[in-house]
């Protein structure tokens, strides 16, 4: 089976993606990772406000048979959480490069997207 | 230790599944989606491979004996074709497996018999039973250990490797069976079986499943296994959608809703009292009887919660003090009502339907309410 990676960002070994605009960065989690978890039941997700750093625990997915914790990809405060996904979670399932997302963060250093994984890196750790 | 692998592991890996270790077995826990499977058998029909379950066969002059001694229900009730659910449990009345229990035809009038030893064992009574996935080697020895030490005439067999073990669920799963087979099933009366030749092959088929749908479950030889699961073109279900679907039927898993190192219950605890028939003088007889239903201090309930979470085994339930006075021992999103429920024990004080408690999901109280079970309709 084979899984969408898109190359305009960047990952986390734990299965986050993190895309930057204008110092914005909107963060999910992978198709690999959906497909692994199956179907999304529940996003606890930090509310706007408050900060996140990189490589801590901001919020939880859970699908029917698993919980994961997820990991931030970058430090700085939370200036945007996906509300629709409260409703309906298997929009990550569904989507979860594009209406799947789950929080924009308002990124202290932009650099420090630069440790992450690229997608070819990411592949390789997947495949 | 290595895994054990059911006979079709192959099969469902081509299929693409996703598998799961499950007592002891490397078993597929999801084929195509949870919610898609659990859908099916709500809704249509759905096909699950449950050979990790035991296989048991009891048979000779005094294997009702045996079987009363050491299952909690009325063996005796049974003709033949009869299934029973029962409960294998301990001294103190603590349950150490649950099973069901059918009565196969008398030795000598099996099809395909095997004769044993030359001997004439004709008219005897036989039994199958099913202990659960990785208990069947113990529970073969405590039948073993029982039949010796009290003398009795009947042979005890582990045949959990010899027979493959597949579950047609679903409000269509007459429709589908009855296509394949060469004599109508549709007629079997729940909680009966009997063998029926199912694409050529000879089936052991009763009416019996854990989903709370109609259905039946089928087991065949090892060695046909692959034949008679590829005749089914419905929807393959795994263990993921098998779980959601007992816990919205309120039915027990077994070293979840009760365990017996970490968690012992007695039937009446878990809510299946129904299964203990005190006049019938088993292990735990006795103490169950002075137990008396009524006085049961901890008892399984429902519990869906009000506030946005999923239960999940192991979580605190609390009183609306914060006060711990019980655990989740299975909990799910439940697909077919989209909202989360899940089973516990409480003290009877809090076990009333429409109670109010929390259940702390990550060190956060959220509101929930005791339901009564099964959270569905279902089959009876």
């Amino acid at each position: 089976m084979s899984f969408d990676i898109p190359e305009d960002r960047r990952y986390l070994e734990s299965h986050e993606w993190a895309h930057e605009d204008d110092g914005v960065v909107r963060v999910g989690i992978t198709d690999f990772a959906q497909d692994e978890l199956g179907d999304v039941v529940f996003v606890e997700l930090p509310d706007e406000g408050e900060t996140v750093s990189q490589e801590g625990e901001f919020g939880v997915v859970e699908s029917i048979k698993a919980v994961s914790d997820l990991y931030a990809p970058v430090s700085g405060e939370v200036v945007g959480v996906n509300e629709a996904l409260f409703d309906a979670p298997e929009l990550v399932n569904d989507d979860p490069f594009g209406d799947g997302w789950m929080l924009e963060i308002d990124a202290d250093d932009t650099a420090e997207l630069e440790a992450l994984l690229t997608a070819a890196d990411y592949e390789d750790q997947i495949a | 230790m290595p895994l054990q692998t059911p006979p079709l592991r192959g099969t469902h890996d081509e299929r693409g599944a996703k598998f799961t270790e499950f007592g002891g077995w490397d078993m597929p826990v999801e084929f195509d989606s949870i919610r898609a499977e659990h859908a099916a058998v709500r809704d249509d029909v759905g096909i699950f491979d449950v050979s990790h379950m035991g296989q048991i066969h009891v048979s000779g002059p005094d294997a009702t004996v045996l079987m009363q001694r050491l299952t909690s229900n009325d063996v005796s009730r049974l003709g033949v074709g009869d299934a029973q659910y029962a409960t294998i449990t301990d001294e103190d009345g603590s349950i150490i497996d649950d099973t069901v229990v059918y009565r196969l035809p008398d030795a000598g009038d099996e099809p395909a018999t095997e004769s044993r030893e030359g001997e004439d064992h004709s008219g005897d009574p036989t039994y199958l039973f099913v202990p659960n996935a990785g208990a069947d080697e113990a529970i073969h020895e405590r039948w073993v250990e029982h039949r010796n030490e009290w003398d009795l005439e009947a042979t005890v067999d582990n045949r959990t490797d010899e027979y493959a073990m597949f579950a047609v669920q679903g409000p269509n799963a007459v429709e589908s069976v009855e296509g394949r087979t060469d004599e109508s099933v549709a007629d079997l009366e729940r909680f009966t079986a009997r063998y029926v030749t199912v694409e050529g092959v000879e089936c052991w088929i009763a009416r019996t499943g854990y989903t709370g749908e109609d259905g039946f479950e089928l087991i065949v030889p090892w060695s046909a296994a692959e034949q008679l699961w590829s005749a089914f073109d419905c929807q393959p279900c795994g263990l993921g959608a098998r779980d959601t679907l007992r816990i919205e039927a309120g039915l027990l898993l077994a070293g979840q809703d009760f365990d017996y190192e970490t968690d012992p219950r007695t039937p009446y605890e878990a809510g299946i009292g129904f299964v203990v028939a005190l006049e019938t003088d088993f292990v735990g007889s006795d103490a169950l009887a002075r137990l008396e239903e009524s006085e049961t201090e901890e008892q399984l309930v429902g519990i869906q919660l009000i506030d946005r979470g999923v239960p999940r085994h192991g979580y605190d339930i609390t009183n609306t003090d914060g006060r711990v006075v019980g655990t989740i021992t299975s909990g799910t999103m439940s697909p077919t009502l989209e909202r989360p429920i899940g089973l516990g024990y409480v003290p009877t004080e809090y076990a009333e339907p429409g109670t109010t408690l929390q259940v702390v999901v990550r060190g956060q109280s959220k509101k929930a309410r005791v339901e009564t079970t099964p959270f569905i309709e279902t089959v009876q």
